[in-house]
């Protein structure tokens, strides 16, 4: 119960503080609308193409509003010493990482849906597969708000922890299948590709938008799943080892 | 609950390197239940480094941690129910307001809304912070932060309490008030871990000082005791209109007996183990053209015998006192 009131007192208060916050909320909503209308001006088409541009702006939604959020709050509250009162406090590191991971995570989901809302206006949305959907924006805010936190623990300054996330970020958009397929990447780049969480995520969003998944969605929410595990360890192993130095 | 028969705190053999750099040298030490304990030694001693391992935001390369009996290396959640932690900067979230600041703090330690809110109100009474309980704290002048940070430190009861130089940096009547507000919690029977270096202060609160130098513990014991050798000391000051300097020489062949310091251009300080007779010793600068503005007798402090255990000259530690703001 003690715990709880702390794990949700921490959520709170970022929702409150750093993602309710209107800067953020505008973020969320002019980050997916310009990507949308970028990728609809150069496809050159009609309204019926949002639908397939739909998986890639949902995803780069997610892991921009996500990673960005995430690893810039906790670097701020790393350097004005506010973290330290959340390590002095007597909860497992572990209700502490997914306290503030929580709010990041949340505000990821609600930024991936921001597009679909959109399109819904303007096109028709029927036939997609929403279970596929949900979840697949669930697992890939999961896996980019653990990526903010490994980069949080990383870095010590703000302006760090956005230069770091573009180093993860940039290579991820155009490598994980998005916008153009992994098999016409160049052979040596494939294995990269399939390394990377995004290309799941990002075949997932294809199965569930247009059914044009390449990989069996079982093995696309398996990959996700591990890399969420493995992100969150990580950075929970790295949070003890520099953390309390 | 605290076993009454155990040290509440027990250092052993704590060592802790930065690179290089050994910054806790092998210390041991115990902290009595409902003690105010200092911990004396300039900056870079290894005051904060220390607090850190105790507190768990530090991790010992050698040593152990018991507090209250528990393993803070093995248990380190089980002991922070009982510690509170004033660090040395005020690190409450500048965006909230003073009472949503302790009640995070007090929600932290799983106090249920209605006894967070009623204890943060009664703390902010109680530390004259009630009128800004509503303003956010990055508009705090920085004696009202370091007060709110204490207020914080305590919202749970803590049975132990760490204050990281709780009164540097701040103005005179603030940190006067810090120091009343410290020793009625101590009054109330809790355990404070100072840290300070400011002498005065540590001599005016703690029962007893451990001072630190380098990394290591040079001697700890009760103020009283630490005291004693100075005890009988006599300390006059005189202070002159002109330069002692000039007179120096003459004035030690003339009263080889006592020990003279000067303490700054114009000010002598005559120490002696017997009283010291003031009549002889303005005759003499008078005779020499030096008029005697004042003379004072000055009560032996805990700086002399800190001066004389580590070796550090009082110029030295009073720098320090002035680049921090002094003690009032």
């Amino acid at each position: 119960m003690k715990q709880w009131i702390a794990f949700w007192s921490i959520l709170a208060k970022d929702m409150r503080f750093y993602y309710l916050k209107p800067p953020n909320i505008s973020w969320g909503l002019v980050f997916p609308l310009a990507w949308t209308a970028m990728f609809f001006i150069k496809s050159g088409e009609g309204l019926e193409s949002i639908r397939a541009l739909l998986p890639g702006v949902v995803a780069l939604s997610v892991l921009f509003g996500t990673t960005s959020m995430l690893a810039v709050t906790v670097t701020f509250e790393k350097k004005g010493r506010s973290f330290e009162r959340l390590l002095l406090a007597p909860i497992p590191l572990e209700v502490l990482v997914l306290a503030k991971t929580s709010g990041a995570l949340l505000f990821g989901i609600a930024n991936g849906f921001v597009p679909v809302l959109m399109a819904a206006f303007l096109t028709d949305l029927a036939g997609i597969h929403w279970p596929t959907v949900v979840v697949a924006i669930v697992l890939i805010a999961a896996g980019s708000t653990f990526l903010g936190l490994f980069i949080a623990v990383s870095v010590s300054e703000v302006f760090e922890a956005q230069t770091f996330s573009n180093f993860f970020r940039f290579p991820m958009v155009f490598l994980c299948g998005l916008f153009f397929p992994v098999e016409d990447l160049p052979v040596w780049l494939q294995p990269l590709s399939y390394a990377l969480p995004l290309t799941y995520g990002a075949d997932v969003l294809h199965a569930g938008f247009q059914q044009q998944g390449r990989m069996p969605l079982g093995l696309d929410f398996l990959m996700l799943g591990l890399f969420c595990l493995g992100l969150f360890l990580l950075s929970q192993r790295n949070i003890r080892k520099k953390w309390t130095v | 609950m605290i076993d009454d028969m155990r040290p509440v705190i027990e250092a052993r053999g704590l060592v802790k390197h930065f690179g290089t750099v050994t910054a806790v040298a092998g210390i041991d030490f115990d902290v009595c239940r409902g003690e105010l304990f200092g911990f004396l030694g300039p900056n870079g001693a290894g005051k904060t480094t220390t607090i850190n391992l105790l507190i768990g935001l530090a991790r010992p390369d050698r040593g152990s941690i018991h507090v209250a009996g528990i393993d803070c290396t093995g248990r380190l959640k089980a002991a922070q129910h009982l510690m509170g932690v004033v660090p040395d900067e005020s690190n409450l979230y500048p965006e909230l307001t003073g009472l949503e600041n302790l009640c995070f703090c007090a929600a932290l330690y799983g106090m249920p809304k209605p006894d967070r809110e009623a204890r943060a109100r009664e703390l902010l009474e109680r530390f004259g912070l009630a009128e800004a309980a509503g303003r956010k704290f990055a508009g705090y002048s920085k004696g009202m932060k370091r007060k709110l940070t204490i207020a914080a430190g305590i919202i749970h009861r803590p049975a132990i309490l760490f204050l990281d130089e709780p009164t540097t940096g701040i103005d005179v009547a603030s940190a006067r008030q810090i120091r009343q507000l410290i020793a009625d919690l101590n009054r109330a029977g809790t355990t404070i871990f100072l840290t300070t270096h400011y002498i005065e202060e540590a001599e005016r609160l703690c029962e007893r000082i451990a001072f630190i130098v380098g990394g290591r513990i040079v001697r700890t014991d009760t103020v009283e005791r630490l005291m004693e050798p100075v005890q009988e000391r006599q300390v006059v000051e005189f202070a002159l209109d002109g330069q002692v300097a000039s007179v120096e020489p003459a004035l030690r062949e003339s009263f080889p007996e006592l020990n003279l310091q000067v303490a700054s251009g114009c000010l002598l300080r005559v120490i002696s183990d017997r009283p010291v007779r003031i009549g002889p010793l303005v005759r003499f600068f008078e005779e020499r053209g030096l008029e005697v503005g004042e003379v004072r007798k000055v009560r032996p402090t805990l700086e002399e015998v800190f001066v004389e255990i580590t070796g550090i000259e009082a110029a030295d530690v009073s720098c320090e006192k002035e680049k921090a703001g002094g003690v009032s």
